[in-house]
């Protein structure tokens, strides 16, 4: 019984780290409507940006700090130099710009900081008070983390009138523009918001799995499952999809299929979920009209 | 002029043209007055990218070769390739270094997919497949594969040396097994199954894998402790290693860790999951650990420090694939020492079949030996144990 | 809008071909007969390649081109034709020409089944579910239970065959590489034909149909379901004659092989040789072939952004593919004549029924 805890809380613990990638495909969803393949390896990139400062000696939430800001400003810039010329063009040509920017990221990443494991710090020390019987204190805050990350993107986008924008902007692009809301500029914003968010995923993750420019490469498909199980509009069911994921392979592994199969099977299980649900799980139901 | 006298004009002819027939300089495309064509093959993108390491080593340590001369007065002309991981790759990558490059030989080729995707074309080729980055069992097999031949000890032979500590110091134990799932975790695992014979399904009592795209082995630890083993084998990449180890240590589960070669680094595995996490794995090497202080010191490790930083800078010191790297094509560079001026392929790997040799980053005891009949150049091993700062070598020496 | 209008407006008139295009046919026949005894055979062994890759870009855009079904998978079936070709050649004895049929037929069945999910799931939720196929590949070819037949992780060496006669051209001899060159060759010619033929009758007008307005096509009395599941069983099908070719040209498969970049990667050859063309294909198959070698020359240290960044530029300067803008071209140096009808493959908004 302990042993199936364990792995269930272990399977927890990875969900969170699925969630926080997903929940950053999510924002960019929420505020482009395009799925943004580059995100794993931007979020890897920042995170190497963390760790060189951290290396010359910043503190750890000066140097947090200072990468969320810089991801930010850098989702912002992708968004606006890159991304605009391409806005009207199909969909598919912007994919292929996202595999353009992900390639380049891993490579860049590669190149600049070579390709040895490090380690990368935890700001949350392993004999703190959040550390408990099941949980790390680092499994314990990043959730944490998590869910305030989760609250202050909940309050931004209902409180505050960037955020309503945002939402407008993302909704109904010509109305938005109508009402004076500068719709491109809530496109650059989203990409900011989920560069910051992604970097915040990678700083979170990379204590548990080492940083190497392939870090996010596992991950990333496992948070596209995640957001996609929760249904692909709502942040809150991205995270949950992120846990349902990380205990469903776990335990897939541990006691059905063994670790050989336990992709396969973990995937093939959310894709039928997914063809009785066709939103995902928590997901809206999208109906079109002729 | 008479007969006899007949006899020794034609015999003096016959040998002035033969003398200069002994001093003739034989060349195979890639080999000439000026230069060596060494092609080499390393995955510097994707999953393995992080072995490309080797591959920028092993150039360094020719420019530090041509920057003195050379070999033989001629200086290689390293061409370095890229396969990305990917079998179909390398095919393509072997066959420019040799239809289109001309290389002399193919060097030091990584991963035991990729040069399987090769073997037989190199054979076909006549072209030799030198000193393979892959310590598969497969690679020694002159009489079928004559152009093929090994360089590091064979995986199999690695985990038989564990195999035998265990039977040696803890024949009871219960052990369990963390593999990578290919070519190079399951040839590991048979060889240690092989290594304990008739005793390996009683002993062995979880053996679990993991694939490369796993982010994490939380899960696969988790079993394997709940097992109740009380040793345990682990044979994983760096990035797993570093992973397993940190995760056995925050579960508190302290088998006796048997660690495989390819992930004792310390710089690369053990200090990312933390040293004192490490401390009592053991682990058979063959190179030295370029963080022992034990070794820091002398001739041999001036020389290496030395042409770290001058040659290789971005290199890490702390780590050992550029001790892989460097021994490597120190091997090389003997081979083609030995040539001399006949540079045919034929005679490379007659030289290379013919090597007796110690290297200055080899642990004392190990040396370089092959015959027409063994192709495993590197086959000793010593037991180490971590201590905390380095591997503390538990002196006996297993291995032909 | 009548019957006759919107064929009109959907099939380019038939042109009378005068003698000058049958001669430009017969020089660029000619000159791909000669060219692999002019170039060494490194040189062909890339070719094939390219013709290989051509019949798998070839497969995917039917699917995502014409059909508008999105698939991040399609390296599955790719790996499924080249194993189909491996076991069968070396496990079964069979002749290599034997294995396409085979392949192709196993992977239509294969994708055809695929279909089914695929009705239920859209955009982003089918990508995600091709994807899984494409992970999901590579691990069931690992797993012991069949290692027997698939020679688990170390994968199958393939005995390449030898052309069936000898043949001297320029100082070079016929070998096996310049075989198979001839072999892709006709394959690939054979597949095109197949392609163009189904896609420019009524079953082409109702996949575009399909991809640009599903409801309407289905009022229209188009069979959704069967036809969408028929379009992945057909693409599949192609992908995996691809697979089993370059299985035979590589000789060696393993599970290595088939990542889930490969998908990414004829996903790539789709989009820059252009949605919904055929010709398109080989375009395509030339930058996945020859870009990724381009960038290592230009950057030893970083060629992965290079080839990123190549990536870019083209989606800038070619959003439609380099089919996009040959069209232009081709458009605007026929605008003297009668209006060009809009082609087939304009993207959705430009097209108004």
């Amino acid at each position: 019984m302990e042993a199936f805890l364990h792995q269930v809380f272990s399977g927890l613990a990875n969900g969170c780290i699925y969630g926080s990638v997903a929940l950053a495909l999510v924002m960019i969803y929420q505020a482009t409507h395009h799925l943004n393949f580059a995100q794993g390896e931007m979020a890897t990139f920042s995170t190497f940006i963390a760790w060189a400062l951290i290396q010359r000696g910043w503190p750890y939430w000066a140097a947090f700090a200072l990468t969320v800001g810089l991801s930010f400003a850098a989702g912002l810039l992708i968004q606006r130099i890159i991304l605009r010329p391409i806005e009207r063009a199909p969909v598919l040509t912007n994919v292929i710009v996202f595999i353009g920017l992900l390639v380049i990221f891993n490579s860049l990443a590669g190149w600049l900081f070579d390709h040895t494991v490090k380690a990368f710090p935890s700001p949350f020390p392993q004999n703190s008070i959040l550390a408990t019987r099941w949980f790390s204190a680092h499994e314990m805050g990043s959730f944490l983390v998590m869910m305030a990350v989760l609250a202050l993107l909940y309050a931004f986008f209902r409180f505050t009138p960037v955020g309503l924008a945002m939402r407008a902007a993302a909704l109904n692009p010509e109305s938005a523009r109508l009402v004076g809301i500068r719709v491109s500029w809530m496109l650059a914003m989203g990409w900011g918001l989920a560069a910051a968010i992604g970097a915040i995923a990678g700083m979170m993750v990379a204590p548990s799995v080492f940083l190497d420019p392939n870090m996010m490469a596992g991950i990333l498909l496992y948070g596209f499952a995640a957001a996609l199980l929760g249904g692909i509009d709502n942040p809150l069911a991205a995270v949950a999809g992120g846990l349902i994921v990380g205990v469903l392979e776990n335990l897939l592994g541990a006691y059905v299929i063994g670790t050989e199969l336990k992709l396969t099977v973990a995937l093939v299980l959310i894709v039928g979920t997914l063809t009785l649900r066709p939103n995902g799980l928590f997901g809206k139901q999208v109906v079109t009209r002729v | 002029m008479n007969r006899k006298q007949f006899t020794f004009a034609a015999a003096a002819v016959a040998l002035a043209f033969a003398a200069p027939a002994g001093a003739q300089k034989k060349y195979d495309p890639g080999a000439d007055d000026k230069e060596i064509k060494i092609g080499a093959i390393h995955p510097y993108s994707g999953p393995a990218s992080a072995y490309g390491t080797i591959g920028k080593a092993i150039g360094a340590y020719f420019a530090k070769v041509n920057d003195e001369g050379g070999v033989n007065g001629r200086k290689i002309k390293y061409i370095p390739l890229d396969d990305g991981y990917n079998p179909a790759k390398t095919v393509e990558m072997a066959r420019k270094l040799v239809e289109e490059d001309e290389a002399l030989l193919v060097f030091n080729p990584l991963g035991t997919a990729s040069n399987t995707a090769i073997q037989k074309y190199l054979n076909q080729k006549k072209v030799p497949q030198l000193f393979v980055a892959t310590g598969a069992t497969k690679w020694g097999d002159p009489k079928n594969f004559p152009w093929t031949m090994g360089w590091q000890p064979a995986y199999q032979s690695e985990a038989k040396i564990f195999a035998a500590h265990i039977l040696e110091t803890k024949p009871n134990a219960k052990i369990a097994v963390l593999f990578q799932n290919d070519d190079y975790g399951k040839d590991y695992l048979k060889g240690f199954e092989d290594g304990l014979g008739d005793k390996a399904k009683g002993m062995i009592v979880a053996k679990i894998s993991y694939e490369v795209t796993d982010p994490t082995v939380d899960s696969q630890m988790l079993s394997l402790k709940a097992s109740g083993a009380d040793t345990f084998f682990n044979i994983t990449t760096p990035k797993f290693a570093a992973l397993a180890i940190k995760k056995a240590a925050e579960i508190g589960w302290k088998p006796t860790h048997y660690l495989n070669s390819v992930s004792a680094s310390v710089g690369s595995v053990l200090t990312p999951a933390g040293v004192d996490n490490a401390v009592g794995i053991y682990t058979a090497s063959y190179l030295k650990d370029p963080t022992d202080p034990q070794f820091q010191k002398g001739k041999e490790w001036d020389d290496w420090l030395g042409w770290m930083k001058k040659y290789n800078a971005a290199g890490d010191i702390k780590d050992v694939n550029n001790v892989y790297g460097y021994t490597a094509a120190q091997g090389l560079v003997q081979v083609l020492k030995q040539c001399g001026d006949n540079l045919t392929r034929e005679n490379v790997m007659k030289q290379a079949a013919s090597l007796d040799l110690t290297l200055p980053m080899l642990l004392p005891g190990v040396v370089v030996k092959t015959s027409a009949d063994d192709f495993y150049p590197l086959e000793r091993e010593m037991l180490a144990r971590f201590d905390g700062k380095t591997w503390v070598l538990q002196g006996k020496v297993y291995g032909r | 809008m009548n019957d006759l209008a919107a064929r009109s407006a959907l099939t380019p008139p038939r042109r009378r071909h005068g003698l000058g295009w049958w001669l430009a046919i017969a020089a660029v026949a000619v000159a791909l007969v000669l060219l692999p005894f002019l170039v060494k055979n490194y040189r062909v062994f890339q070719f094939n390649l390219v013709l290989v890759y051509a019949i798998a870009v070839l497969g995917l855009n039917m699917l995502t081109g014409y059909n508008g079904q999105i698939s991040l998978g399609h390296g599955a079936f790719y790996a499924i034709g080249g194993y189909a070709a491996a076991v069968l050649m070396e496990r079964a004895g069979l002749p290599y020409g034997a294995t396409l049929p085979v392949a192709a037929l196993l992977c239509f069945v294969l994708g055809f089944l695929m279909g089914f999910p695929a009705l239920r799931l859209g955009g982003h939720y089918l990508a995600l579910a091709t994807l899984a196929l494409a992970l999901a590949v590579p691990q069931l070819l690992k797993h012991k239970a069949i290692e027997g037949w698939t020679g688990g992780v170390q994968g199958i060496v393939l005995t390449k065959p030898e052309p069936p006669f000898t043949l001297r051209l320029f100082g070079q001899s016929l070998n096996a590489d310049r075989w198979l060159y001839f072999v892709t060759l006709a394959v690939g010619a054979l597949m095109f034909l197949l392609a163009w033929n189904l896609l420019r009758g009524r079953v082409g007008r109702a996949l575009i149909a399909i991809r640009d307005h599903p409801i309407a096509a289905a009022a229209m009395g188009i069979n959704l379901p069967l036809y969408k599941s028929l379009t992945f069983g057909v693409s599949a099908a192609f992908t995996g004659v691809a697979g089993a070719l370059g299985a035979v040209v590589v000789a060696f498969v393993s599970p290595d092989s088939y990542g889930s970049f490969l998908s990414i990667t004829i996903l790539v050859g789709v989009v820059i040789g252009g949605l919904a063309s055929i010709p398109g294909a080989i375009f395509g198959a030339i930058f996945i072939q020859y870009v990724p070698n381009l960038a290592d020359e230009i950057s030893k240290s970083a060629p992965w952004a290079i080839y990123g960044i190549f990536l870019i530029v083209f989606m800038y300067l070619m959003p439609g593919g380099v089919m996009g803008i040959l069209r232009k071209a081709w458009a605007r140096w026929r605008v003297g004549a009668a209006a060009a009808p809009p082609s087939p493959a304009a993207p959705q908004g430009e097209h108004r029924p």
